[in-house]
């Protein structure tokens, strides 16, 4: 039967070995590292941001309750209607319930990772909505019905040959692989769409509880659309994305920018703080904001691992991830990739089965020496093997710990494994690189080096 | 000073010549060099699989043998990190968290040893070979290890130091991750093969006996002709 974790270890076999992958996503990410190093030298002080920025979501996080009633109070003096989504479900029926009622007929969404968290799409094409991407990364898996590759950039794992074939294949429209021209494709579709849409849904950067604002980020123009041109907006956000201070955007905004796409600064950044108020010229008529729990308040309740709720889901710890770089976005199968993903997931899908995501790494750090939230993400994942253990142990694995304890505690005993280890290696050496070989994981691709004449334990206690 | 060193297993049964370097090392700048018979193995594997009541019943007996030791040198960054870093939280809220941390505080990584503590980077050794240093994560990240053994080889007589692209990018190694999951270990493996094969230096050089067994079986495999050794043979090398 295939679970998350035969699915990882079969997708992690066939992508890691593929060297045109591994060849596209170390371009994209060499150019990525340029440009971030760069723009990371604009800040005076890096790692002093990095502190406050800690800082600021951390007390932010802590005092959710309090921020969140203020957000939703200074929101609804503006006519806005609040909505408070304690699952994935609640959060698709609310959604649903105001498209029923406004009778809408096509959707028009930016990017927003909380509508993948709970299969929004799926539910309101399932009701029968027609629901287009404007994200032109997002617009392009669609098509595709392929979930995004990483929380950034969603069609990072295409060449732009594959998506002229993407786009002639389901617009019947692409006439080169230039990306002015297919740009201008998705460009022309999306124009008929925004006009057409009775309703636009948006995720959100930042919620801001000093002002009651949302925050949306981005460079292509269509999270601003999506808002300004259908009659009612709805905008899914988690409830974690709090920022206190409408200052702190000062920092948050280059800070995402930088750690996202390397940018100082992305080209839209929007501030919505309701619907259309008497005397505006444009903003939709009605304006909804559905904030969703879905297992965050339980990771609030985990005082190692509540840091995890700092994440601004700039992606740069996949970035840096050689094991994101190896396996892609795809293989994870979740929502939330990378070492981000591997942490949370557990807590939002449960441990048993999505402890493999913690495991699937060598604990080498990349992801929380680059988190510009310093998020402690390598240590969670060892928490999590803990846990993992705790709750359900491989009584295989703690069997060969208690044998091993005594060898490794015992000098006689380790004297004697020692000997031992060299007979069995020359047995070993009958079978080596074959599957009868145990240690078949390592010799099928790696030379093993044969264990030393005399130890150095030997040598030691020759030379006393 | 009295120098306690600390050797991890597969140092013992597959490196012996790391560990007998740094001794000569050591005894030859003036010191007494002390090996405990008791501990192999640091706890690392069980630890990191994330059997901590299993893993403490070896750390225990690692801080017995070694709390009245003066320093501790530790031939490996990772099972440095585990012991200087790791045995603290392992070992929080227990009867042995002090003797625990009193042990973490007198740990020290190698080259770190001999840089920040020794203050000694010219150990009158010569290498006339092209090099590449390899950075392993526990070492870097956890120790903040990045500059001691670049001072150390900047001193080897007729060593050239070429830094690698991906210096800082994991090996792949992982301890039992790279069992575990051999397609992502090896793919890791061989992105950092290849940034190494493209400084054209003879060695990999580092202050991880895992790691180099990952790279050199990887680069053995795979026909590379590049070898592998650790900074303390590099140092030792007169």
């Amino acid at each position: 039967m295939s679970t998350p974790a035969t699915q990882f270890n079969e997708d992690a076999r066939r992508v890691a070995p593929d060297l045109r992958h591994r060849g596209i996503i170390q371009t994209a990410m060499g150019k990525y590292e340029v440009v971030r190093d760069q723009r990371k030298l604009w800040f005076q002080d890096w790692q002093g941001a990095r502190n406050l920025a800690a800082r600021t979501k951390f007390e932010a996080v802590n005092h959710l309750d309090q921020h969140l009633d203020q957000f939703a109070r200074l929101l609804e003096s503006r006519g806005t209607k609040v909505h408070w989504a304690s699952n994935a479900q609640q959060g698709r029926d609310i959604i649903l319930g105001i498209l029923r009622e406004k009778g809408a007929k096509v959707i028009v969404k930016s990017k927003a990772m909380t509508s993948e968290e709970i299969h929004l799409n799926n539910a309101m094409e399932h009701a029968g909505y027609e629901v287009v991407e404007s994200d032109l990364g997002e617009f392009i898996v669609q098509l595709r019905q392929e979930p995004p590759y990483h929380l950034v950039f969603p069609a990072m794992h295409l060449t732009r040959g594959e998506i002229r074939q993407t786009f002639q294949e389901k617009l019947n429209d692409a006439p080169s692989d230039e990306p002015e021209d297919l740009t201008m494709v998705a460009r022309r579709v999306m124009r008929q769409k925004y006009l057409q849409a009775d309703v636009g849904i948006t995720g959100a950067n930042f919620c801001i509880a000093e002002t009651g604002m949302i925050s949306i980020t981005e460079n292509e123009g269509n999270a601003r659309l999506t808002a300004a041109l259908p009659k009612t907006m709805i905008t899914l956000v988690g409830i974690e994305k709090v920022l206190p201070r409408l200052e702190d955007l000062a920092l948050f905004l280059p800070m995402l920018a930088v750690m996202g796409t390397g940018q100082a600064l992305t080209c839209y950044n929007t501030m919505y703080g309701g619907p259309r108020q008497p005397g505006e010229a444009d903003g939709p008529e009605e304006y909804h904001v559905v904030l969703l729990d879905n297992h965050r308040t339980a990771l609030l309740a985990d005082a190692e691992q509540r840091d995890a709720l700092g994440c601004i889901r700039c992606g740069a710890c996949l970035n840096v991830c050689p094991i994101f770089r190896n396996v892609g976005g795809h293989t994870y199968g979740t929502v939330y990739g990378g070492p981000i993903g591997s942490v949370i997931t557990p807590h939002l899908r449960g441990l048993t089965q999505w402890k493999h995501l913690s495991e699937a790494s060598s604990l080498c750090g990349a992801c929380t020496e680059t988190c510009p939230v310093k998020i402690d993400l390598h240590h969670h994942l060892l928490q999590n093997r803990r846990n993992a253990s705790q709750q359900k142990p491989s009584w295989w694995q703690k069997l060969v710990f208690k044998i091993f304890a005594p060898i490794a505690n015992q000098p006689g005993l380790w004297s004697l494994t020692t000997k031992f280890g060299r007979f069995g290696m020359k047995l070993r050496g009958l079978v080596n690189g074959t599957v009868l070989d145990p240690a078949h994981s390592w010799t099928k691709t790696r030379d093993l080096p044969p264990m030393a004449k005399q130890s150095f334990k030997e040598w030691w206690k020759e030379q006393k | 000073m009295t120098i306690t060193l600390f050797i991890p297993c597969f140092v013992d049964l597959m490196y012996p010549q790391v560990g007998i370097s740094m001794v000569r090392i050591f005894e030859k700048l003036g010191h007494k060099v002390e090996c405990p018979e008791g501990p192999a193995c640091c706890g690392q594997p069980a630890f990191n699989t994330g059997y901590w009541d299993e893993s403490r019943a070896i750390a225990i007996n690692v801080i017995e043998s070694l709390k009245a030791a003066e320093a501790i040198v530790i031939a490996s960054g990772s099972c440095g990190a585990m012991m200087s870093v790791f045995y603290p939280q392992l070992f929080a809220g227990t009867p042995h968290e002090a003797a625990a941390k009193s042990v973490a505080a007198k740990c020290y990584e190698f080259s770190s040893f001999l840089v920040n503590k020794l203050g000694v980077t010219d150990l009158g050794a010569k290498f006339r070979h092209r090099v590449t240093f390899h950075d392993g994560c526990h070492g870097l990240r956890e120790l903040n290890n990045k500059r001691p053994p670049r001072e150390l080889l900047a001193k080897v007589r007729g060593l050239e130091l070429v830094e690698m692209g991906a210096a800082e990018i994991c090996c792949g190694f992982g301890g039992t991750f790279a069992a575990k999951f051999p397609a992502i270990s090896t793919a890791m493996g061989e992105v950092k093969c290849t940034s190494a094969l493209e400084t054209k230096a003879d060695y990999i050089v580092s202050c991880d006996s895992s790691c180099l067994m990952q790279i050199q079986g990887l680069a053995d495999k795979q026909k590379k002709g590049i070898k592998t050794m650790h900074l303390a043979e590099v140092l030792a090398q007169q």
